[in-house]
């Protein structure tokens, strides 16, 4: 066991400084949910979560990876080994339960510690970490909207590890656009539905791993509204009480370029006479139940890419610093050893670009964990509302910024290891090809930028972003220490302030939602920005290595990053038309 | 049946381990801290039959401050409760006088029925403490255990040798170290974190053992360390050029370092 030694999974030490020096999770235990968690019990968490990801989860990520999920001779989903047993000792462990309440059988651990301790598994091996990630989300709903029978008869098994949930949403013609699904459930005399319908995308689907499987189905129930108003949700047994197997059938197995571990599937639903399931919330209120916890879900997807971004950063900072070529500029004598490349400059911009990356990410999925802990915790309703609000702004930045840039970090991990770096003999490749997923599901980048521009930046009359400005203010309040940052933080708010008027000011959607992912990425910047200034001013005057790679990375994010912006705006700013007039054909 | 189990916090072995200048013993702040793996199995060990039967825990540590840390993992795995001799007094003390201080502590616990420990620290690796625990007691020692069953007073043990298995056995109370190949030691859990908070720790300082400053400690150890030295750096190694017969030269190392 090597918790306690620099790890290439994650950086503890960044973990620390960040739940502890930066977002003070200390506070949050003095409310009542919380209030039987103290520091040891976070940090044994933290060890165990690490301990846990090193020895069962990162062993067989590239055996996964390598033998993709197939069906045997007899059907049977065949995965590699080790998944089952990952799985068991995470859901033995808790960590399913981390964040549900007690009294549902769980932990109730702090969602930003949870969180955290959640980063190690998906950087050791996505692919199998998605199994039991899936199932929590399971339970969340379950406990959300279940009736008392159905928690009864499902969570239990999911907190155990014998029972795993899945999301199926998308169709073959239906992905981003839900109101077009064409899975129908209908109703019973005895209170049960009978689904029928094809479910694109399933992603834990069917396997061997858990005796059951409950598949959360979104479905339209004859006779409802058309269109989002009219979804249902279905909760859909693979395994009947009576121990008969549903009439679900796994109709293929999708071939990905990564995140090979998690098996995802084809699924018919009802070839027979309709595959028996239960409604679960209201009728026609599916989507609004799926999305209950869709912040959750959707900062969970940028922490995926984080950890991700994280790992494939250590792991080419640790080959730069071993691995030895050429010598310093001007250093010609053959005879005198090589130096490590890490030496470079141009290996140095790789790594500090990667770091400048990958810890805004970590810090920026932390932060809005901090809020769901606000907004669910905090025992003033004023300052509830205010983390939802804030939360709400930030979830598509949360999701895809670290979902470009993480993956960003990742093609800069295999650039710094060259040759090697392009092989399967190094990881590196295989955290680029999981990471290419992280842009497309949970809601594409390209949906995220509608949902910043088109309805987060202006809902409530703009009091979200708002609210986003003015806490960012308050940073640069606090940066006297920084005043170049400060002042170039605050040049760029005006910027978003200007633009977002300008854009929203154009007289014609089309045009307004034409740049919709410039805006993104430029606001997604300039909260990375602030988020760096946030992590300067908790640094304070520390005097150590790891202050020191702090003030680095922050540096670099403002000499290089932050201008990026400049011509980003210029452009959102000029209500560009190039993309509406150009015709594909 | 009342179980104890030694447990002792080590310096890591993936970090870098020193002694220190001054009195020439471990430099505890040069490297992490973290429990000895082989004490997880033999916590493991005990677990177990407490599973099987009706048995209590304890946790034994010589430590400073810092072994808590450790404690609190093996309660965490579910361990009863724990008792923590802490004294600066004992600090430099060699394994016979280490065994001194553990069998007065021992003796705080009750009954023993039972006392479980690993074969080796990787740090001292003395490997000698079982034996000298149950010279200091009285009672019989089975070392290097690598199956154990416990049952009508009576502990059974197998261990493997170059040469085959030994069965062993003996009447408790007894002292059993375990090896490597005992068990697979369990994950603490959530629940298990929580509950450890709770247990009782018990912390001692030798005068509460009946000893003396001068039995323990650097005074009172037979073995002193003179000097040490780092070790050297890896030489160069040996290179062997191909002239068509690289296999035949390789395979002749290999014999020659009786590794085929």
């Amino acid at each position: 066991m090597m918790v306690g030694v620099t790890s290439r999974i994650l950086d503890r030490a960044d973990l620390d400084f960040l739940l502890h020096d930066w977002l003070r999770v200390g506070d949050l235990l003095d409310r009542a949910p919380f209030a039987e968690h103290d520091r040891e019990t976070i940090d044994a968490v933290l060890d165990l979560a690490e301990q846990i990801a090193t020895e069962r989860f990162e062993p067989h990520n590239r055996a996964a990876d390598l033998a993709e999920p197939h069906q045997g001779p007899d059907g049977k989903v065949v995965l590699v080994d080790g998944v089952q047993e990952a799985i068991r000792a995470f859901a033995e462990a808790g960590f399913i339960a981390a964040s549900v309440p007690a009294e549902h059988g769980g932990t109730g651990l702090p969602f930003t510690v949870a969180r955290a301790a959640l980063a190690w598994f998906q950087a050791a091996n996505i692919g199998t970490a998605s199994y039991p990630f899936l199932t929590t989300a399971a339970v969340n709903l379950l406990l959300a909207h279940g009736t008392p029978e159905q928690i009864e008869a499902w969570v239990p098994g999911m907190l155990d590890g014998t029972t795993s949930g899945t999301m199926c949403l998308s169709e073959p013609q239906a992905g981003s656009s839900l109101a077009d699904i064409t899975t129908r459930a209908e109703p019973q005399d005895d209170g049960s539905y009978r689904v029928v319908g094809t479910k694109m995308w399933i992603s834990g689907g069917e396997h061997e791993l858990t005796d059951n499987i409950v598949h959360l189905v979104l479905a339209k129930i004859p006779g409802g509204p058309a269109g989002v108003k009219g979804i249902s949700l279905i909760a859909v047994p693979r395994m009947l009480d009576d121990g008969t197997r549903n009439d679900v059938v796994l109709a293929g197995i999708n071939h990905k370029m990564g995140y090979r571990g998690t098996v995802n599937t084809l699924l018919n639903f009802g070839e027979r006479d309709g595959a028996v399931g239960w409604l679960v919330g209201a009728e026609h209120g599916g989507l609004a139940a799926m999305f209950h916890m869709m912040n959750e879900a959707r900062v969970g997807v940028g922490m995926g890419a984080t950890a991700l971004g994280v790992t494939g950063y250590l792991h080419s900072l640790e080959y730069a610093t071993t691995r030895t070529q050429g010598r310093a500029v001007g250093g010609r004598d053959v005879s005198t050893p090589m130096i490590p490349i890490a030496r470079h400059a141009d290996v140095r911009r790789m790594l500090l670009a990667q770091k400048s990356y990958a810890e805004a990410g970590m810090a920026l999925g932390l932060y809005c964990s901090r809020l769901v802990d606000e907004k669910d915790t905090h025992p003033d309703d004023g300052s509830r509302a205010e983390a939802a609000l804030l939360l709400d702004v930030l979830t598509p930045i949360a999701k895809s910024w670290p979902s470009q840039w993480c993956l960003a970090a990742n093609d800069l991990a295999i650039q710094v290891l060259g040759g090697s770096g392009y092989t399967r003999d190094f990881p590196v490749e295989q955290f680029y090809r999981d990471n290419r997923l992280n842009p497309i599901h949970e809601g594409t980048h390209g949906i995220q930028a509608i949902d910043l521009l088109g309805r987060k930046a202006v809902m409530r009359g703009g009091a979200g972003l708002e609210l986003l400005l003015t806490t960012i203010r308050r940073t640069i309040e606090r940066a006297g220490e920084h005043p170049e940052y400060a002042a170039a933080l605050e040049a760029a708010l005006v910027r978003i302030e200007k633009t977002t008027a300008t854009l929203h000011a154009a007289g014609d959607p089309d045009v307004t939602l034409a740049n919709a992912s410039v805006y993104l990425e430029a606001v997604g910047h300039v909260v990375a920005a602030w988020i760096w200034l946030e992590q300067l001013v908790a640094v304070g005057t520390r005097d150590d290595a790891f202050a020191a790679g702090k003030r680095s990375a922050a540096r670099f994010f403002y000499r290089f990053e932050l201008p990026r912006t400049g011509p980003w705006f210029d452009l959102l700013d000029s209500l560009d038309t190039t993309t509406l007039e150009w015709d594909p054909s | 049946m009342n179980i104890v189990v030694l447990i002792k916090q080590v310096p890591d072995t993936w970090s870098e381990r020193k002694l220190s200048d001054g009195d020439k013993t471990l430099d505890r702040a040069s490297s992490d801290a973290v429990l000895d793996e082989i004490n997880e199995r033999a916590v493991e060990e005990a677990l177990k039959i407490k599973e099987a039967g009706d048995a209590e825990v304890t946790i034994l540590t010589a430590g400073p401050d810092r072994a808590t840390d450790a404690i609190r993992k093996a309660l965490s795995m579910g361990a009863d409760k724990a008792v923590h001799v802490n004294d600066e007094a004992i600090h430099g003390s060699d394994a016979i006088a280490t065994a001194k201080v553990l069998a007065k502590a021992i003796g705080t616990v009750g009954d023993v029925d039972l006392v479980l420990a690993g074969n080796e620290a990787t740090d001292g690796r003395s490997g000698a403490m079982a034996g000298m625990l149950g010279e200091l007691l009285g009672w019989p020692s089975l070392t290097h255990a690598n199956e154990l069953t416990v049952e009508n007073g009576t502990a059974k043990a197998k261990r493997e040798t170059d040469e085959g298995t030994s069965d062993l056995e003996a009447s408790l109370p007894a002292v059993v170290s375990v090896g490597e190949k005992i068990n697979e030691p369990r994950y603490p859990s959530f629940k298990g974190i929580m509950a450890a908070k709770k247990k009782p720790v018990t912390t001692l300082g030798i005068a509460d053992l009946g000893l003396d400053a001068s039995e323990v400690g650097l005074a009172g150890s037979l073995v002193q360390v003179d000097s040490f030295a780092p070790r050297p750096p890896k030489s160069g190694g040996q290179k062997v050029e191909d002239e068509g017969d690289g296999g035949a030269k390789i395979a002749e190392y290999l014999v020659g370092q009786k590794l085929i």
